[in-house]
């Protein structure tokens, strides 16, 4: 019988189980895939919003300044790639400008500090390259960016050292009322929990609707994203956001953490949960768009295109209409929904988690534990140590010292430590997200057979059996298939 | 630290021809440093035939070109390391390399001059803006040539090739000789950038289309590839609405150009060059940074390896000059001579079996051959007697060199490369190919072994085009 479990191991049902391991309590995280940050949270912005968005008083606004403020600790003591690069709304039509003092008021409404409306003449000075038409801006310094798989496995992998149990593979099938809280099927075998956290992502409302009669409804809505090389990386320090217009919510340009540019998203309703295919349209859009922003569009440096589903919750008649679902279900003793975490959820993480856990907390008012490790250390990065620390890396494990990934300079020394530490690396995908091997302009042609070979020699089976992602994702047929000559 | 004359940053055919050239100049401190297990870089991988028509005037494979320069190498006793990724290199007055492996750790070397030479990379799919989803199975030809040819593992079962470049052409036979289904090949040009030999004797004798004008307009499934869509495209190549047509597939494999790997050449500060798309060098094929040249596929990208070796030994030349004499004036930049894209252009709907391609020469003549009701040939469309000959032979008793690999035990590697010693009747390739998978060879293997005697009773042996040493 376990006290609690997570379904779901995105950003947020990470957040919650690090959180929830500060305390004696027995905890799962199910998930459908085979590691970690595989939905939503694998796919986003990537930016720590300022907080100026959503509405005072909802918790979308509550969660993100909290998250936001909270986020460069965490970054330091989970060690995950965070920088505060500060953002800038852009204003493109002289008549839209008060738009930009209402989300000057909103911010500082909702507590984010140092907000303020620059014109063009301050806002060449920090952008010389935004686009000729932008007059003037709304200036975010809290604004900042993370890596989404480096905070989503930093929160996993601590959750898992102070005693999370983690079950992969586990799609959760049915939620049923218990004696005493509920039972949880899933095709590996049944779980007993005294309360359900349900962080869901895209499928929060199908868990919902298996214990609750108030139905809720998710359409996911897909955006779609082209990440540049790191040669254009530096085009833009700030992440630039454009104010909505009547050609509707625009596209952000960004340097992400790891100094590629990245540009979209789109927003397009669909009916399906696993629609994370790109577009056209979606690829045309995102450039003409962003052209806006920035003066020249390097469309010749994309080196990948990408496409993620938000959790748009489209029919739950409890709460506030637009906002996140967190909280208790009306009908459902014990059954916590964590559900339409759409933007900003990721920001919001670190304070979704701790508002989780308080809710958790009023149930189940588990003690503390004494021996919390309250810090993860990171996979070392070869490209961004220090000679002195690569020379001491390579002492350590000669593995150090050999370069599988070109593009990013990534060893097998890192691919080594991305599968043996807690969670480890089951997938090229999981190594990819761990240590960048495959991250670069090459995008895997160099090192995924090498990828492939250190982990089958490490897992010990048959190349054949190594995934991309999911089960059926195989890259090499197996000797029966014909597959070895 | 480590120092040395002259050091040279990858082991392939630029790397070897223009150390030697260095060496022949009177520089013997030379180091060369090789990211892979073996010296020969790609090469390695292309076990094809073709290679070294213009340097050795006699047609060898991939393996057996680098093996002549690796002997050479090796007898000069020219130094290189292996399994060493460079990972900065900076010019100057002394030129300083920081490089990595696994037995020195991260090291530097002081060098009086460097040549570049690390080839290029395949333009991945993000680079060419396809839709649709991101599974496993789409691979660039390169990666799926080194699945086949170096690891001995199929990447897939059933395959659509886009590009029709000479490495997509290649490996549409290569796959199909392995056992996989190729179902097309998609050229978004209304003509190919092979050769026309190679559309014939890896296209045609497979009966695998070629649809010209044609590209891959969406990717679907989501774990692996499970089809495409290939569209037809109009004169600005955009794709034209209502001609998408499904293709069942479980592999893409894209072949869709070669860019030079800058990110040293950038890294040492050198001015690119945006038409070869690598370093501006002058007529010594020096770079824009004192003391380090550039050679091979990382200045611009060659069709031949023969003019590869040639370029090379210019720049080890001018290094050794460098070296010896001193820094000269640079002088004005000039852009090497890259050769015409071949453009091979091809009726739609082409009968192979009575539409030739002639491959007696650049020119590529399409040729009728269709047999009389007196069995006697008709042949028209040739504009000499080479087209009739080429067509006279192709209609009666067509011939093959057959390359591929055989199953190693107890070697470095898992297969060897092999040819058949001459060429093969045409419908005896199956026959061989079954021959060729089932044998298995003990390592130590040398090229030039033999490893089966009159394969498919055609009395002709296969023999190996590559080393492999015990392990």
């Amino acid at each position: 019988m376990y006290d609690v479990i997570i379904i779901g191991a995105g950003v947020s049902g990470c957040a919650i189980a690090r959180e929830l391991s500060r305390f004696q309590l027995k905890i799962l995280v199910l998930e459908k895939e085979l590691d970690v940050c595989e939905g939503t949270s694998k796919a986003n912005s990537g930016i720590v919003h300022a907080g100026y968005d959503a509405g005072p008083g909802t918790l979308k606004a509550r969660l993100n300044v909290e998250g936001s403020r909270k986020m460069e600790t965490l970054s330091k003591e989970l060690d995950f790639p965070y920088q505060r690069n500060g953002s800038l709304v852009l204003c493109f039509d002289p008549k839209e400008k008060d738009k930009l003092w209402e989300l000057k008021e909103r911010g500082e409404a909702n507590g984010v500090e140092g907000i303020c409306i620059l014109d063009r003449q301050k806002l060449l000075e920090l952008e010389p390259n935004v686009g000729d038409a932008a007059v003037a801006a709304l200036y975010a310094p809290t604004g900042a960016i993370v890596c989404p798989f480096g905070l989503t496995i930093a929160l996993a992998e601590n959750a898992a050292e102070n005693g999370v149990e983690f079950v992969f593979g586990a799609k959760v099938q049915g939620l049923e009322k218990a004696q005493e809280g509920y039972l949880v099927h899933t095709p590996k075998q049944d779980y007993e929990t005294k309360v359900v956290v349900n962080a869901a992502g895209v499928y929060a409302d199908e868990i919902h609707n298996m214990v609750s009669g108030i139905k809720m409804k998710i359409i996911p809505r897909r955006g779609e994203y082209l990440l540049y090389d790191k040669n254009v990386g530096s085009m833009v320090s700030h992440t630039l956001f454009q104010l909505p217009t009547a050609l509707g919510k625009g596209i952000l340009v960004t340097p992400t953490v790891h100094g590629n540019l990245l540009t979209g998203p789109t927003a397009q309703d669909v009916p399906g949960k696993e629609e994370t295919d790109t577009s056209r349209e979606g690829m045309e859009r995102i450039t003409e768009r962003a052209a806006l922003s920035v003066k020249e569009v390097p469309g010749r440096q994309v080196i990948t295109s990408f496409a993620g589903l938000r959790a748009h919750i489209t029919e739950f008649s409890e709460g506030e209409a637009g906002d996140f679902v967190i909280g208790e279900a009306a009908d459902a003793a014990g059954f916590i929904d964590v559900a339409g975490i759409e933007s900003p959820g990721l920001s919001c993480a670190p304070a979704t988690g701790e508002y989780v856990a308080g809710l958790v907390k009023k149930l189940l008012e588990p003690l503390e534990k004494e021996n919390f490790i309250g810090t993860r250390k990171g996979i070392p990065s070869m490209a961004l140590a220090s000679d002195e620390e690569r020379h001491r890396l390579i002492k350590e494990n000669p593995a150090y010292g050999n370069v599988v990934c070109r593009c990013e300079t990534v060893t097998e020394g890192e691919i080594l430590d991305a599968i043996r530490r807690p969670l480890g690396a089951r997938t090229t995908d999981g190594v990819k997200r761990r240590t960048r091997a495959g991250m670069g302009r090459c995008q895997a042609g160099f090192c995924n057979p090498r990828v492939v070979e250190i982990l089958a020699r490490e897992l010990q089976v048959e190349e054949s059996q190594i995934r991309k992602s999911g089960e059926d994702a195989w890259y090499i047929l197996s000797p029966e298939e014909g597959g070895s000559l | 630290m480590k120092t040395a004359d002259l050091v040279i940053v990858g082991g392939g055919p630029a790397g070897m021809a223009a150390a030697l050239a260095a060496y022949h100049k009177g520089v013997k401190d030379i180091l060369i440093l090789e990211r892979d297990r073996e010296l020969g870089g790609i090469l390695n991988q292309c076990i094809h035939n073709g290679f070294g028509l213009h340097r050795f005037q006699e047609e060898l494979t991939g393996p057996e070109y680098a093996v002549r320069y690796m002997d050479l190498v090796q007898e000069k006793n020219i130094s290189h390391m292996l399994n060493t990724m460079v990972v900065d290199v900076q010019g100057g007055e002394f030129c300083l390399i920081t490089a990595m492996n696994k037995e020195q750790g991260m090291f530097q070397i002081k060098a009086n001059a460097i040549i570049l030479a690390m080839g290029c990379r395949e333009r991945s799919r993000g680079a060419m803006n396809i839709p649709g989803y991101r599974p496993a199975g789409i691979y660039s030809a390169g990666t799926a040539q080194r699945y086949v040819n170096i690891e001995g593992r199929m990447p897939g079962k059933e395959v659509v090739i886009l590009g029709s470049g000479d490495i997509g052409l290649i490996m549409a036979r290569r796959m199909t000789l392995q056992g996989a289904k190729v179902r097309l090949v998609a050229e978004i040009m209304p003509y190919s950038g092979g050769l026309k030999r190679n559309i014939v004797q890896c296209l045609d004798d497979f009966g695998i289309p070629l649809k010209l004008s044609h590209t891959v307009t969406e990717i679907h499934g989501k774990d692996r590839v499970e089809g495409v869509t290939v569209s037809r495209v109009d004169e600005r190549l955009s794709p034209v609405p209502g001609t998408e047509q499904f293709v069942k597939c479980d592999t893409l494999l894209l072949s869709c150009g070669l860019i030079p790997e800058n990110e040293l050449s950038l890294g040492a500060g050198a001015l690119m060059d945006e038409v070869t798309q690598g370093p501006v060098v002058n007529e010594r094929l020096e770079t824009t940074v004192p003391g380090i040249f550039a050679c091979g596929n990382v200045l611009h990208v060659h069709d031949l390896v023969d003019n590869v070796s040639k370029e090379a030994e210019t720049a080890g030349a001018f290094a050794a000059e460098y070296i010896l004499h001193g820094e000269k004036e640079w002088g004005e930049a000039v852009r090497p001579k890259i050769p015409a894209k071949t453009k091979c252009t091809l009726p739609e709907d082409r009968d192979t079996g009575s539409q030739l391609i002639c491959i007696g020469c650049p020119v590529g003549c399409l040729i009728t051959a269709q047999r009389k009701e007196d069995g006697s040939l008709a042949i028209s469309g040739n504009t000499c007697g080479k087209g009739e000959a080429y067509a006279r032979s192709e209609m009666t008793a067509p011939v093959r060199t057959i390359t591929s690999m055989i199953r190693v035990e107890g070697g470095t590697g898992r297969v060897v490369p092999v040819k058949t010693k001459s060429e093969i009747p045409k419908g005896k390739i199956a026959e061989c190919m079954r021959e060729i998978k089932k044998a298995v060879v003990k390592a130590p293997v040398s090229v030039g072994d033999v490893l089966i005697e009159n394969v498919a009773g055609t009395s002709v042996s296969v023999v190996a085009t590559g080393n492999m040493r015990v392990f």
